[in-house]
């Protein structure tokens, strides 16, 4: 079936052949067409952000809390180049979107015309790929071809940039099934010998560790429940990354906790002293591995990933597999099944004693007392008050963050949405929007520290045009609580702006923007407060005003390996040393 | 207090030495990269060697298949075993890139480059110049009353030390077309 119609038209058509019912954008001279396409059907909502920043965030939290690639359509110049920051967040973390940006007409390209900028040369090292389509003919396919690289292998970012000609002219229409996809078909089984090779390794482990990763999340939800499968099988204790928190529930027997710069002293102790290391979907980032040359020194590693450069990139790994987890997974337990679901029964015993002595350390405990919340116990209270509910978190970026990873407990996949990779403040608040359009009903609610949430605030905006009951929990510590923290530890206490000044009135601000504002700095008030909050039908914005001088401990100081950790106050003065000081 | 006891002061340890695990030693690769000869395609493969901080030593490129639309791409490159197996990885992931072959590693390999060097002089050294163009198979392509335009192929090598040898003679221009690269046998 091929028709006739507009490149516009087009564009609307195979979004709904693709299944979209849902893109953010913001309208511009060089994407009208569309706009009038859009204008003229009910089959996809738009939702209008503040800030095309804010739609490529909010496209990554409708994407991230439901599996499915999230949409944008922004206007050529200004509006491509805002979309930028939300692309790069993307690619690291490896998010499925589709952005479509309109460009000014093919013959006015290179000619420097009102809002030209060289989209797809800027876009380039910021998507997983990019077209730029100066024919009608093949928009469609493009277009088809562009899900199907979002989505596929390690997902990603992709740009489609359409001159406004091109979306006036009349073309032919080709739907998805015919289209071919291309030569790009990202392999998804494993090889067999080395997956044979781990189950030996499985069956004779004195101390094994699964490290896993975003890369469980983004294989989808049967990839989380073969997870737990082999964890519970096998009795062997997991820990993840930041991006991979609810793949394994946080109540599972196996569940230590996220490793990492800020992850627990179990974790960090049971990587480092592992002798078998099953890193699942995971990228050995620098805030996980910390000094590479004292990195986990004992154990064999294996390493499931679907992209072969993410093999042997930082780390030198003894069994490589390359393919989707779910796939690999399965075809572990298949063949772990079948030799007869050994394991080293013994070791593993030991191994846990010793976890369990890790464990009592305790590294997460504090003390609330004192007039003065701290941001542990707020996050602690949150997580008592809220866990029953269908829930969702996003984060900004920053201590609060971490906290968040550190005392709220993420029982399944898709329930967690944070910038990891890139670190983009400003990420939450559109985030918290994109995952409240997909879950109209769920409890959505973005953990912020201050600074972070003023960079897309205008995005309250969207929340209240459209009823998106979303809660902003703020905890405000008029700092710029990370950079604080590491100015404390490596800059000798020099505070060089790292304060909040000028802080607006949140309560005011919620109230202008028609939304509701709660403002708590008191202990003793604060489950009212939350229950008030997560109570109202609408949005809310949440002051919890924090301690201003608290630190996020456990810390891995730069440059240190695992087991040099950092757990509270007394042990910071001078801990990063010169060469770890030149990290970041 | 950290109960293991955290030692003060800096490590002595490069902090984030990526690669200790790996050999130093830095080897050059001939990598061949079939693409799609698409717009911006080209970019991409050297977008990808900058912004990663790899070497580039020579870049070819021409469309090798008319009907399929498919470039050749060939790349020589230095780093260390570990670089060379990222670069290899990386550029496989870029979309329209079909195959990646490291013609230093898959068997033996034939490599070709071609240069055109101008060289002006008169007297003894005019005739020592053509001498040893007649040594190197260099043709004379274009030839003056002052000057001659050398055409030479061979490996990267041969040129290098034809150049080395026609500089003190009166070199004045070199243009290379940097490495193509086969394979050898069926
Ligand atoms: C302030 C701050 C502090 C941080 N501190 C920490 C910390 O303490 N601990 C921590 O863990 N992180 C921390 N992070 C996050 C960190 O920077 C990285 O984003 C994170 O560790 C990367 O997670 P990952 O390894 O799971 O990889 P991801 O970025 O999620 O990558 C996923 C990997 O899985 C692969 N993959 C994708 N899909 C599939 C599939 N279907 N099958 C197989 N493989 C697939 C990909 O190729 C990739 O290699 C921090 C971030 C910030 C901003
Ligand atoms: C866009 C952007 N700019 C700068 C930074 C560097 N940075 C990381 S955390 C941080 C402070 C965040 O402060 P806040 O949002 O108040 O959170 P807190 O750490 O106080 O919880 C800064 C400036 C960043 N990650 N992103």
């Amino acid at each position: 079936m091929t028709r006739q119609m507009t490149g516009a038209k087009m564009v609307v058509q195979a979004l709904k052949d693709q299944g979209v019912d849902t893109v953010f954008g913001y309208p511009g001279g060089a994407v009208l067409p569309i706009y009038d396409e859009i204008f003229q059907q009910n089959g996809i909502k738009h939702i209008l952000v503040r800030h095309e920043q804010g739609a490529v965030h909010a496209a990554e939290g409708y994407a991230r809390s439901t599996g499915k690639p999230g949409v944008c359509l922004v206007t050529s110049g200004p509006g491509a180049t805002n979309a930028v920051t939300g692309l790069t967040d993307a690619l690291l973390d490896s998010i499925p979107i589709v952005v479509l940006t309109g460009q000014v007409p093919t013959f006015m390209i290179g000619s420097d015309a009102f809002q030209e900028a060289d989209t797809v040369g800027i876009t380039r090292p910021c998507t997983k790929h990019n077209w730029l389509v100066k024919d009608t003919d093949k928009l469609s396919a493009k277009i088809h071809e562009a899900f199907h690289v979002a989505t596929s292998g390690r997902p990603g970012p992709v740009l489609i940039d359409i001159p406004k000609d091109v979306q006036f002219a009349s073309g032919t229409y080709t739907p998805p099934a015919k289209t071919p996809t291309g030569h790009y078909q990202p392999q998804v089984k494993g090889d067999m010998e080395t997956i044979t090779e781990l189950v030996e390794a499985i069956e004779k482990a004195e101390r094994p560790v699964f490290y896993t990763g975003g890369g469980v999340i983004n294989s989808g939800p049967g990839a989380s429940q073969l997870l737990r499968e082999l964890v519970d099988a096998t009795g062997f204790p997991i820990t993840s990354t930041l991006m991979g928190l609810g793949a394994y529930p946080a109540s599972g027997k196996g569940w230590l906790g996220m490793l990492g710069m800020h992850g627990l002293y179990e974790a960090n102790l049971a990587m480092h002293g592992c002798d078998l290391m099953i890193n699942v979907g995971a990228r050995f980032d620098d805030r996980i591995t910390g000094r590479i040359d004292a990195f986990s020194p004992k154990s064999r590693k294996a390493h499931i990933d679907i992209d072969p450069s993410s093999i042997n990139k930082v780390i030198r790994v003894d069994m490589p597999i390359i393919g989707d987890v779910g796939h690999v997974l399965e075809d572990i337990l298949k063949v772990w099944k079948a030799r007869g679901r050994k394991v080293n029964s013994e070791g593993l015993s030991k191994w846990w004693t010793q976890i369990e002595k890790w464990k009592k350390v305790d590294c997460l405990k504090f003390k609330q007392e004192g007039p003065t919340i701290r941001p542990q116990y707020a996050l602690s209270r949150l997580e008592e008050l809220t866990k029953s509910h269908d829930r969702y978190i996003c984060t900004e970026v920053g201590q609060h963050q971490m906290w968040a990873a550190q005392y709220l407990g993420f029982e399944d996949p898709n329930r967690w949405m944070t910038s990891g990779g890139l670190g983009t403040m400003g990420y939450g608040t559109p985030a918290s929007i994109g995952v409240q359009i997909a879950h109209p009903e769920s409890l959505v609610i973005n953990v912020a520290g201050e600074a972070s949430w003023l960079m897309n605030m205008q995005e309250m905006g969207t929340a209240v045009q459209y009823r998106l009951p979303v809660k902003q929990f703020i905890l405000n510590n008029e700092r710029l609580g990370m950079v604080r923290q590491w100015q404390e530890l490596l800059h000798g206490e020099r505070y060089s702006h790292s304060w909040s000044e000028a802080l607006p009135d949140f309560v005011k601000l919620a109230e202008a923007f028609g939304a509701k504002g709660i403002y708590c700095d008191n202990p003793a008030d604060l489950d009212d407060a939350i229950m008030e909050m997560i109570n109202y039908d609408g949005p809310v914005i949440f002051d919890c005003v924090v301690e201003k001088h608290e630190n996020c401990f456990p810390m891995i100081p730069s440059g240190e390996p695992h087991n040099k950790m950092l757990l509270g106050e007394a042990s910071t003065k001078d801990a990063i040393g010169k060469s770890g000081a030149v990290l970041v | 207090m950290s109960p293991l006891h955290i030692k003060k002061g800096s490590t002595k340890h490069s902090a984030y030495n990526l690669r200790p695990t790996f050999s130093d030693h830095e080897e050059t690769h001939t990598i061949a990269v079939l693409v799609d000869n698409e717009a911006g395609v080209l970019a991409r493969v050297i977008g990808l060697f900058s912004g990663r901080g790899y070497n580039i030593e020579s870049l070819t490129v021409a469309e090798v298949d008319h009907q399929g639309h498919l470039s050749r791409i060939t790349i020589v490159t230095r780093g260390t075993p570990q670089v060379i197996e990222q670069i290899k990885a990386q550029l496989g992931r870029i979309v329209p890139v079909h195959e990646v072959h490291d013609l230093t590693v898959e068997g033996s390999s034939v490599e070709r480059e071609l240069a055109l060097l101008k060289v002006a002089g008169n007297g003894d050294k005019r005739v020592e110049a053509l001498r040893l163009a007649d040594i190197f198979r260099a043709h004379v392509v274009d030839s003056t009353l002052e000057s001659f335009v050398f055409q030479i192929t061979g490996t990267p090598d041969k040129i290098d030390a034809f150049a080395d040898l026609m500089r003190p003679l009166g070199l004045v221009e070199v243009a290379r077309t940097g490495v193509a690269a086969l394979s050898r046998g069926a």
